[in-house]
């Protein structure tokens, strides 16, 4: 006898049916080829060997020895600390800053607003070549604007009021910032705009300065919005190619780990040490990530207790 | 003495003017002068760089990149690429968001813990074993492989936009539907659908912007093909060349820029809400 159906079975049925269609392409797309990469990392792999280098190839750690023991990673990696570390900050503190300017109502708001967020929504490309443009040493426009011409993105160090500065990486960490600072905006500004006006209002009452309000009243509410944007902003930062590879193709001092990964997977066909570096790169960002979590967590818990 | 609230108070109101025109100028500015160096002849700009003015203005500059730079099939090559990524993304997305919102079923909560390992991962490493596969499979230079790329790499986050939305829905006006006759695919169609256009309309939208801006794949796909080069892989490619003045390439990037300018600010307020809306739950 067919046993009928409950409903609630039914329902978990449709459900699988409906979400499939999501899951197989994740898994085909993201799931398995992440497990390729991770075996690829442990292999001798060039484009010219890759169809025999099977599920059972040889696995080998040499890959990563080959990899860990070339300068050139350790000053990539941090390289990319750096950049990462300076450029979210950065842009989460400038975003702060136009979120706070634009809370309160005035005119050409709207105007202002749009503005500020095309630099996030612009193609990357298109910013990178525009600001190549702008820097240019010989026909740039910012160039025409200083005493002495900078090659912004060709020069590794410069002198800067008596101190050695890394210009490149500096002016890379400038476009992260710039490019992405509307993306932190968005998001404090959304949370600030659905902050209970009382607690502002009853703190002027009690004869709050501004800076006391900002410091007591309205930092308070936005730190879990900072934390969630720190995260997110170093998680793609620290994994970023575009930015870097655009502007400056990894030279005069800015090679970024996934700049190198790159190299190694195209120019020097070299399938495993690539594979080697993204896996150690994926590794450290956890290992940061997990070291965070543990930090914040913790402090959140002691501010509760 | 001022009292210091007076004196706070009182630089506020020089200070937040000037942050505010500070801010507008420097992302104003890019784009005013990448629009003004379109417009011009290349001899203008080597002669005198420091004008933002153009003192002969001409189109030729987009004639040139359009035709000549192959401008156009780029662009009906990114157009192709990222029609087929929204309604592909559209058509596998409401489903799944729909199964998270309402249903229950096995593994559910862990699909959101997948989704979010999807959205955080890096594309850098996903990029090998893809370069890898598709090279063997002779799909490099082929636009349906960067295709799927992008499905991939957009559904998860569409889910998660459209689950949001699906979840304002009444659960009472779907078991009308159902208690007319409905079975739970015509609900989702004649009932959930028309209830969420704002938010369908917001998701195609994402899902074109990314297709439309990527760049990473689309170098390591078709890098070799130029006949099937996208837009933003047309413009960084030809940036390297001597021959091609900065004024034509400047034209490729407002041809670049401007699609997905319009389409943003069109729609401004439905993407900004989608995306910022876990937010404001703080």
């Amino acid at each position: 006898m067919r046993r009928v159906r409950t409903l609630r079975e039914q329902e978990g049925r449709a459900g699988l049916a409906l979400i499939s269609p999501t899951l197989v392409i994740t898994i085909v797309v993201v799931v398995l080829p992440l497990l390729w990469a991770i075996m690829l990392a442990f292999q001798d792999v060039r484009l010219i060997n890759i169809r025999r280098a099977g599920l059972f190839g040889r696995y080998t750690l040499e890959n990563f020895s080959y990899v860990l023991a070339e300068p050139g990673f350790w000053s990539a990696l941090v390289n990319t600390l750096v950049y990462t570390v300076a450029g979210t900050a950065l842009s989460i503190a400038i975003g702060l800053v136009a979120a706070l300017a634009l809370r309160d109502k005035f005119r050409g708001r709207t105007l202002v607003r749009a503005s500020i967020l095309v630099p996030y929504v612009a193609p990357v490309v298109a910013v990178a070549f525009l600001w190549e443009t702008m820097l240019n040493p010989q026909y740039g426009i910012v160039n025409t604007w200083l005493s002495q011409p900078i090659a912004f993105l060709s020069q590794a160090k410069g002198t800067f009021l008596g101190i050695e500065v890394p210009v490149a990486l500096l002016t890379v960490i400038a476009f992260e910032a710039w490019r992405y600072f509307p993306f932190a905006f968005l998001f404090i500004l959304a949370r600030l705009q659905a902050l209970p006006a009382e607690l502002d209002e009853a703190a002027v009452v009690d004869g709050a300065t501004p800076t006391q309000r900002f410091r007591y009243v309205i930092m308070p509410q936005l730190w879990r919005i900072i934390a969630l944007l720190s995260v997110l902003r170093f998680v793609f930062t620290f994994t970023k190619f575009d930015d870097v590879y655009l502007l400056t193709g990894g030279g005069a001092g800015t090679e970024v780990v996934s700049v190198r990964v790159y190299n190694f997977l195209t120019a020097r066909d070299d399938i495993g040490a690539s594979a080697a570096q993204a896996i150690v790169l994926a590794v450290v960002l956890v290992v940061f990530l997990v070291v965070y979590l543990r930090f914040f967590g913790g402090g959140e818990r002691a501010e509760q207790g | 003495m001022p009292s210091r609230d007076r004196v706070e108070r009182g630089a506020l109101r020089v200070l937040r003017p000037l942050v505010i025109a500070v801010l507008f100028l420097v992302t104003a500015f890019p784009f005013v002068y990448m629009v003004m160096l379109s417009v011009r002849d290349i001899q203008e700009l080597i002669l005198d760089p420091g004008s933002l003015w153009p003192s002969a203005f001409t189109l030729d500059t987009y004639v040139d990149v359009l035709t000549r730079q192959g401008f156009l099939t780029f662009l009906r090559n990114s157009l192709v690429v990222s029609a087929v990524s929204v309604a592909a993304t559209l058509l596998i997305s409401i489903p799944g968001a729909y199964a998270v919102a309402r249903l229950r079923f096995f593994g559910r909560r862990q699909v959101h813990f997948l989704f979010l390992a999807v959205y955080l991962f890096p594309a850098i490493v996903l990029a090998i074993p893809l370069f890898v596969l598709f090279t063997m499979l002779g799909l490099r230079g082929s636009l349906v492989g960067l295709i799927l790329v992008y499905i991939a790499q957009t559904v998860p986050v569409t889910v998660y936009m459209l689950r949001n939305y699906f979840e304002t829905v009444p659960q009472s006006v779907e078991e009308a539907a159902a208690i007319d006759g409905c079975t739970r695919l015509s609900t989702i169609w004649r009932v959930v659908l028309p209830l969420s256009k704002p938010a369908l309309m917001a998701t195609g939208l994402y899902a074109f912007m990314i297709a439309w801006n990527e760049f990473l794949f689309a170098l390591l796909f078709l890098v070799e093909r130029r006949e099937s080069w996208t837009v933003s892989l047309g413009l960084s490619q030809l940036a390297g060349s001597i021959e091609i003045p900065t004024t034509v390439l400047m034209a490729g990037s407002v041809v670049l820029t401007l699609p997905i300018v319009i389409i943003f600010f069109a729609s401004e307020r439905l993407l900004t809400e989608g995306l910022t809306a876990g937010a404001e739950k703080g």
